[in-house]
This record gives C-alpha cells, sequence and structure tokens, in this order.
C-alpha cells in the first residue's frame, strides 16, 4: 500500500536519478550543436566555392580569375616555356615540393607542376607564398615566369620560387580537368 | 534576505571563505536556489520557469538569426529567405525563433491569470506584480518590432496600423509618429530603429525579471491557498516549505518539458499554423493586405481597441464634452492602454481581504467570466469588424474593465469568504492524506 | 484537472488565433492529396520534376521565383536533378551580372530570374503565401487538421476557371471559382496537354496543376523534410526526458507526501 520500495531501493533510484541527468545533458547537447553549426559557411556560400573555367586558349595565353576571393593564374604554355621548365633539375630548386593539392608531397619536377596535353598548362594561386602580394607575368623576372614586385621574389615558367624571400612554389589548389574546362572546388570539413 | 527564515549558505573552506568576503556570489546563488518554497503549490506554478526558459529561447535564437539578418528595406526580406534556404539549420532556428514568441505569451497569459485568481498581486506582493506588468509590456513592444523585422507585408502594415495609434493623440500625435517612424511612413528607418530596438528589449526584460525574482524572494511565493508561510520560526517555516532545488525544480523541468514536446511538434509540423500567409508576401506599400490582423497574442486588446467606434454613446458623450478631443480613435487607444492599466491596478482596486480565489465563492465564478471573456475577445479581434462582431467586442471590453473597476472593489466588500486552511502545512496534509487521490489529474500522486 | 483546463484553454486559443484568416470572400478550395502532408510526408521526386516542367515551359513565361536559387535543384529531397543538368538547365536562363555591367546566361549559383511581368507575383513563396482553408468561424480547426492550404489554393486556382471572362477598365479578367473575388487577371494558364513527360504520367488539367502545385511548396519550402525529422527527434528527446523527469519527480516528492498519508 505505501511507497516501501521508494525507501528501500536507493540503487533503483540513483539509477533513475542518473538517467534523468544524462537525458538532461544529451538534450542539452542536441540544442547547443545548431547553435555552433549554423554559423558555418553556408549553402550558397559553398556554392560559390566552386569555380568552372573554361581553359580553351592559344599557346602563350593567360587567364587570372578570381576564386575565393583570390587570383588563380592559368596559363597555356608555348613549347619554348614549357622546355625552360623542364630542364631543371630538381635539387636546384629552393622549394623542391611541387605544392600540388592534386599531389601532395610530390617532387617540383614540371611535370608535377603542370597538366594538359604535352604538359601546356599551368595552373596556380596568383599569391606570392612570401607575404601574399600578387606576382605579375608570366615573362617577368630573371627566370622568365612571375615576379613578385613587393619583395623581389622570382618564379619561373611552373611557378617555382626559384631566388627571392618566397619559402615555397606557388601553390596549386585542387582541381578537377575535363573536356577544356578546369573545376575548382574547395572543400569545407563537414 | 528578509522574510522565511531559512539556513543560508556557511562557507567551509579557506578558500571559499576568501571568496565569500570577497564576494558572496555562492551565498546569493545558494539562497536564491534554496529560497523556501511552500509545499502546496500547484500545476500554475510552473509559468515562471517556462517563462524564463523563453526569454532565453528567444535571446539565443535571435543572436543567432542576426549572423545572418539583414536590416535594410532592399533586403531584409531576402534575407530571412537566406536564413530559411541556405544556413545550416536555418529554417529551425528561425522557426523556433518565431513560435518561441507564441510560446512565451501563451506563458505569460497564464502566469498573469494564476495571479489574478490566487491573488498573487495583493500586499505585499504588489511590486513583483508591477515589475511583471512592465515586463510585460515590454514583450508586447519587442513582439511588435521583431513582427516587423521579416518585412512582409503584415510587418509592413501592422507596423503601420499600429504607429498610426499614436497619430490619434490630439494635439501631438502626428509629431510623435513621424519620430517613431523617422519618417512620414513606415520605411528604412522605421525597420533599422526597430531592429536595434528589438535587439536592446530582450536584455531590459531580463533586467526586469532578475528584480521580479527579488521581489518574491523576498516577499516569499504566494500559494494557492493565499496564506502566509509561518514565520515565527525556522522549525515551522520548515513545516510549510521546501528548498526550490531539487523539488521545484524538478517539477517545472518537468513541465517545462511536456510543453516543449507540443512546441516542438508545433515548430516541426506545423510552423506557419500560427503566423499569416500575407507575411510570406514581401511589404509592397502600394497595396494593403485584404485583412490586417496583428498576432493572436495582442488579438483581445485590438478588440478593445476596434470595440469604441464612434456610434457607441460613450464615447459621443466623451467626444462632447471634451469638446471634440478625445475622438473615437483616440478614446480607442486609451481603452487598449486603459485595458493593461487596469489590471496593473488590481493590488488596490481589489477590497478582498482573502487573497486566494479559492475561498472567494462569488469572486469565483465571475474571474471565470474574465478568462472567457479574455478568449472571446481573443476570437472577436480576429474577426471582420462588421455585423454581430464589434457588438461581441463592446459587451466583452465593458465586461473586462467592469471586472477590475467595479467587481474587484465590490465582492471584497459583499461576499462572505469561505474559510482558509490554518497553515499551508494543513492544506498539503488534506490533499495527500486522503486514501484515493481523486480528481487533481496534474498532480504527482503517490504510488499506491 | 488544472492542467486539463489550461490544455484546453490553450488549445482554444491557438485555434482561435487563426480565425485571423477568416477574411469574407474567400474562393471554393479543394483539399488535395498532395505527398508531402501529414508528420511524416516527404516530397516526391518524380513529381517536383514534373512541376518543373510544368513551370518552366508555361509558368517562367511571366513569373518568377527570385528567392530560389537554381543549384538547389539538386538537393537531396528536391527535384534531385543531376548537377550537370542543373547546369545545362541554369543556361536556359539570362541573368543581370552587375560585374559585367550586362546580361549572362545564369549558372547553377543564380537565383531564378524575377517575373517578367509587372502584375505576375513571383512564385518562390505562393505556396506559403497563401492560405486554402479557413475557419470555421474563425476557429482555425479547418487548418489544423487539413493544413495551411497554400498548395491546395494554387491547385484548385489552376483547374477552377469557369471559361467566364469580362472586360474592365481596358483588362480582361477571367472568372475563377478559387480566387477570392472571383475574378483574376491571369488568363488560364493550362487547359491540360499543356506539356509532354518524358515517364509517361497523365497530362490532364487535374494532375498537371497538382504536380506544379507540389513543386511550388517545395520552392516555399525546400526544407520541409528536413524540418520535419527535426521536428520529430525534438518530440521524441522531449518525451523521453518527460518520461523521466516524471519519475524523478514523483520520488522525489514520495517521502514529502508518504508522511501525511493516513496509516492504514
Amino acid at each position: 500500500m505505501s511507497t516501501a520500495e521508494d525507501h528501500h531501493d536507493p540503487e533503483r533510484r540513483d539509477f533513475l536519478y542518473y538517467a534523468t541527468a544524462g537525458a538532461g545533458a544529451v538534450t542539452a547537447g542536441a540544442v547547443v550543436w545548431p547553435l555552433v553549426n549554423q554559423m558555418n559557411p553556408s549553402a550558397d556560400v559553398r556554392a560559390l566555392s566552386e569555380l568552372r573555367q573554361d581553359i580553351e586558349m592559344e599557346p602563350g595565353e593567360q587567364i587570372r580569375v578570381l576564386w575565393q576571393g583570390k587570383p588563380v593564374f592559368i596559363r597555356r604554355r608555348t613549347e619554348e616555356e614549357i622546355n625552360s621548365a623542364r630542364d631543371v633539375p630538381v635539387g636546384d630548386l629552393q622549394d623542391p615540393d611541387a605544392r600540388n593539392g592534386n599531389d601532395y608531397g610530390a617532387p617540383a619536377t614540371d611535370a608535377n607542376r603542370s597538366f594538359g596535353e604535352n604538359d601546356e598548362y599551368v595552373l596556380f594561386m596568383g599569391v606570392c607564398t612570401h607575404l601574399g602580394c600578387v606576382p605579375v607575368g608570366a615573362g617577368e623576372g630573371d627566370f622568365g615566369g612571375w615576379f613578385c614586385p613587393c619583395h623581389g621574389s622570382h618564379y619561373d615558367m611552373a611557378g617555382r620560387i626559384r631566388r627571392g624571400p618566397a619559402p615555397e612554389n606557388l601553390h596549386i589548389p585542387e582541381f578537377d580537368f575535363e573536356e577544356g574546362v578546369v573545376v575548382l572546388k574547395k572543400q569545407y570539413k563537414p | 534576505m528578509s522574510g522565511i527564515p531559512h539556513d543560508h549558505y556557511e562557507p567551509k573552506s579557506d578558500w571559499e571563505k576568501g571568496l565569500h568576503n570577497r564576494l558572496p556570489i555562492i551565498g546569493l546563488l545558494y539562497d536564491t536556489l534554496m529560497i523556501p518554497t511552500p509545499k502546496n503549490l500547484n500545476w500554475m506554478w510552473i509559468w515562471g520557469i517556462v517563462l524564463t526558459f523563453c526569454l532565453a529561447l528567444q535571446i539565443v535564437t535571435g543572436i543567432v538569426l542576426v549572423m545572418h539578418y539583414t536590416p535594410h528595406v532592399d533586403l531584409a526580406f531576402a534575407s530571412i529567405e537566406h536564413i530559411m534556404r541556405n544556413v545550416e539549420g536555418g529554417h529551425m532556428i528561425r522557426y523556433l525563433h518565431m513560435n518561441g514568441a507564441s510560446l512565451f505569451f501563451v506563458a505569460v497569459y497564464a502566469h498573469i491569470f494564476r495571479g489574478l485568481y490566487y491573488g498573487s498581486y495583493k500586499a505585499p506582493r504588489e511590486v513583483t506584480w508591477i515589475i511583471g506588468m512592465l515586463i510585460y509590456l515590454l514583450m508586447m513592444g519587442t513582439a511588435f518590432m521583431g513582427y516587423v523585422l521579416p518585412w512582409g507585408q503584415m510587418s509592413f502594415w501592422g507596423a503601420t496600423v499600429i504607429t498610426g495609434l499614436f497619430g490619434a493623440i490630439p494635439f501631438v500625435g502626428e509629431a510623435i509618429q513621424t519620430w517613431l517612424l523617422g519618417g512620414p511612413a513606415v520605411d528604412n528607418a522605421t525597420l533599422n530603429r526597430f531592429f536595434s530596438l528589438h535587439y536592446l528589449m530582450p536584455f531590459l526584460i531580463a533586467g526586469l525579471v532578475v528584480v521580479h525574482i527579488w521581489a518574491f524572494h523576498t516577499t516569499g511565493n504566494n500559494n494557492p491557498t493565499g496564506v502566509e508561510v509561518r514565520r515565527t520560526s525556522k522549525e515551522d517555516a520548515e513545516k510549510d516549505t521546501l528548498p526550490f532545488w531539487p523539488y521545484f525544480v524538478i517539477k517545472d523541468l518537468f513541465a517545462l518539458a511536456v510543453i516543449l514536446v507540443v512546441f516542438f511538434a508545433i515548430v516541426g509540423f506545423m510552423p506557419n499554423y500560427l503566423g499569416h500567409p500575407d507575411n510570406y508576401i514581401e511589404a509592397n506599400p502600394l497595396a494593403t493586405p485584404a485583412h490586417i490582423v496583428p498576432e493572436w497574442y495582442f488579438l483581445p486588446f485590438y478588440a478593445i481597441l476596434r470595440a469604441f467606434t464612434p456610434d457607441v454613446w460613450l464615447v459621443m458623450f466623451v467626444t462632447w464634452i471634451t469638446g471634440g478631443i478625445v475622438t473615437a480613435k483616440f478614446f480607442g487607444v486609451i481603452a487598449m492602454f486603459g485595458a493593461i492599466a487596469v489590471m496593473a491596478l488590481a493590488p488596490w482596486l481589489d477590497t478582498s481581504s482573502v487573497r486566494s480565489g479559492r475561498y472567494r465563492p462569488m469572486f469565483k465564478w465571475w474571474f471565470g467570466l474574465l478568462v472567457f471573456d479574455f478568449f472571446v475577445l481573443m476570437w472577436v479581434g480576429a474577426m471582420p469588424a462588421e455585423g454581430i462582431y464589434p457588438i461581441i467586442a463592446l459587451i466583452g471590453s465593458i465586461y473586462w474593465f467592469a471586472y477590475f473597476l467595479v467587481l474587484l472593489p465590490l465582492l471584497g466588500v459583499i461576499e462572505t469568504p469561505d474559510a482558509q486552511p490554518e497553515n499551508i502545512e494543513a492544506d498539503f496534509a488534506a490533499k495527500h492524506s486522503k486514501h484515493v487521490d481523486g480528481g487533481s489529474a496534474g498532480s504527482t500522486q503517490p504510488a499506491e | 484537472m488544472m492542467l486539463r483546463k489550461l490544455a484546453l484553454s490553450v488549445a482554444l486559443s491557438l485555434g482561435l488565433a487563426n480565425g485571423a484568416m477568416a477574411a469574407g470572400g474567400a474562393g471554393h478550395v479543394e483539399d488535395f492529396d498532395f505527398s508531402f502532408e501529414g508528420p511524416f510526408g516527404s516530397f516526391d521526386t518524380n513529381q517536383l520534376q514534373r512541376g518543373l516542367q510544368i513551370y518552366t515551359e508555361i509558368c517562367s513565361g511571366c513569373h518568377g521565383l527570385q528567392y530560389v536559387p537554381i543549384r538547389t535543384l539538386s538537393d537531396s529531397g528536391g527535384p534531385e536533378l543531376p548537377e550537370n543538368q542543373v547546369r545545362a538547365y541554369a543556361e536556359f536562363y539570362e541573368v543581370f551580372d552587375a560585374d559585367l555591367d550586362d546580361f549572362r546566361p545564369a549558372k547553377p549559383t543564380d537565383h531564378f530570374p524575377e517575373s517578367s511581368l509587372e502584375n505576375a507575383p513571383d512564385l518562390s513563396l505562393m505556396a506559403k503565401g497563401r492560405a486554402g482553408f479557413h475557419g470555421p468561424y474563425g476557429s482555425g480547426m479547418n487548418q489544423l487538421f487539413k493544413g495551411m492550404g497554400g498548395p491546395e489554393y494554387i491547385a484548385s486556382l489552376l483547374v477552377g476557371y469557369t471559361g467566364e471572362e469580362k472586360e474592365q477598365a481596358g483588362s480582361i479578367f477571367y472568372e475563377n471559382t478559387a480566387f477570392p473575388g472571383g475574378w483574376i487577371a491571369m488568363a488560364p494558364p493550362l487547359y491540360g496537354d499543356d506539356v509532354e513527360f518524358a515517364d509517361g504520367h497523365s497530362t490532364d488539367l487535374h494532375h498537371l496543376a497538382e504536380d506544379v502545385s507540389a513543386f511550388l511548396m517545395w520552392t516555399a519550402e525546400p526544407k520541409l523534410m528536413a524540418r520535419k525529422q527535426s521536428g520529430f527527434a525534438g518530440v521524441l528527446l522531449l518525451t523521453l526526458l518527460s518520461v523521466l523527469l516524471y519519475l524523478t519527480n514523483k520520488r522525489l516528492w514520495a517521502p514529502v507526501k508518504a508522511k501525511y498519508k493516513k496509516k492504514d
């Protein structure tokens, strides 16, 4: 009749209290996550992370496009330009890493920094790896490639740093190449 | 804290003593959380926690929405759609905020009517009551301005109509209206200032909530009997009370969880049920919606506003006696604010020596009628002002005022109250000594 | 008692609130049976694709969907077009590019264009901007049980033409049983067999109206399914929490109440 079990079963009472506290904690957690998650890039921003660029052009031509707020250089190189970059031994380079987002850790050979038929095309961020200025070129600087006027970094025809304060080769972002179109897509972590 | 005698926080370790001598914050929290609370509080005493939750919900979701919202006439509507379509989980956050306002008002009305029935407004709790009324007014202002922000058709025309009320004030009305709007009509300036104030006012409310709690922690809670807790000694007080934590916190959280089940069902499955479709059409100063209606929580007072048309003899008389200064339009505005003012004056209008409606046989019925009247006014406020509806609104409005201005003073004089229990413990014991605990479906019953 | 009374009054007040929409002069709205209705209803991808086709071939001539990003056509739960189809579809529209100071073919990241006709309303939110059901007597019960009725209103409007016309101030108005006031400026947009579906689905007027209305419900509330899932998860979690809190509360108070129990 009376509530004997309430007094004589402390174990059950403890379990109930822990379960309630646990469920409360789970509920609180379920509230916090959406509040944090809403600050992640929204769907429209994520959609703009994709750049599709038609790269049909003549050898020796270059396009500069803005992607993710930064310039991207895409160049179809001439035979001569390709050879000037190919002939450099990796051992002579200031930065022996290809800095290629599609091929992490690869050596900085010209082949590893170019794409397309006969390695005609190069694509990289037009952001000097020293302090972030936009290099000028191509055909500028002591190595006939790109030159950063801010502090005098010289890049060659594969966008590799050859002389000056810049520590790394110009970065190549991750991209796809299909049927004359390059697709750059920044991956947001889910 | 004066009031009910109870144990206070005693710092034990040196560290605690050190902190306590410099900032007695743990003591403050302890006294607040362990406040002696009448044992016999029923399920109408849960709304305070629900309201606190609502305020937190609205502030948190609101701050989050501001991260994505743009207060500009050209961009506001589109930024809401941006939240609904692009922002991670934005649609849920926005719907929670939107329906959170409704939950807030459901709770505040329940809380207010609880106070009116159990006489919580009476001495010595007048200050708590007045602060509560201020909170309620601020809530209405906040809700009204928040409703303008999505910049839909109802936002725009609601703002136009409500600020138009101020235009009814004699002599200075137009100047006040222009000052409120920041121009001749609702426009970008209006949107920007409403946004600013909508963001500010919840924090004022939060400040007043602290004062509200402070006030009733000083006087002690009212309870369903209206009989005060015995304060002759700590032992006596403990017979009437239990500490707020854990007894009432857990009880209130249970009620809150049940209410939130309903709330989440509405947000998840019918989030637009309480809204107006017209607000999904962008504001257009050239076209008024066919039927401008405020949100449901304003409807009773909106009905009172509309009830006093120029053909009501009282209005005609007042217009005549004031030489045309108080027009029907202005009369309606006075009536609307007056309806809230008379409620705020309840502590001084009620003459009864008995606090709780439970022991007032006549009062009970008139109070029931007031609650009914409130719902009738809410309903009639949503109906078009034609046919029988204005007459219903007028009768309902008159009863609202009659309750506070005539019945409350009169009943205290003519009514013979029932016997009240000697103390709170007696009431609690009477309820729980029954073998078969029939009736009160809501209360937790011992397992038998 | 108190709780029950309270629940009743809350229900009543919620219901009454919607009397708001009980405006006079509303037309007749048929209660279509859409797949996305009810707590577990979801969009029918094929129907959304058919609706998109109807919108594209017919509605988009005058109306716009300015709040709908074209890329969302490939979102899961929506029409779910493959991304390359979305790109091809986007180029169908021309949008003004402020950077170019010229028009260019749309990209998936662009929104659908605005309405091209002055008095043709944008359709993005039409299914939420209209209510098909009202009352009775301002009680809001119809909307509680049937839903707000936005898509039903659109579908009823599309099938509601009687064939009568009248001229007023130089414009032609068409009689429509669903349109408030009964006369609408829009000429009948659908007659049946206006489009041809690749999947061979029926193209009679009633089905076309239903398909395009479903599509417009999606444009108005693309997160409908995610919302219902969140709501359901919330209800489940809070129900569990309620039960646990109920038991905890009962146990917590039991010794307090037991003290006053009469001994047998």
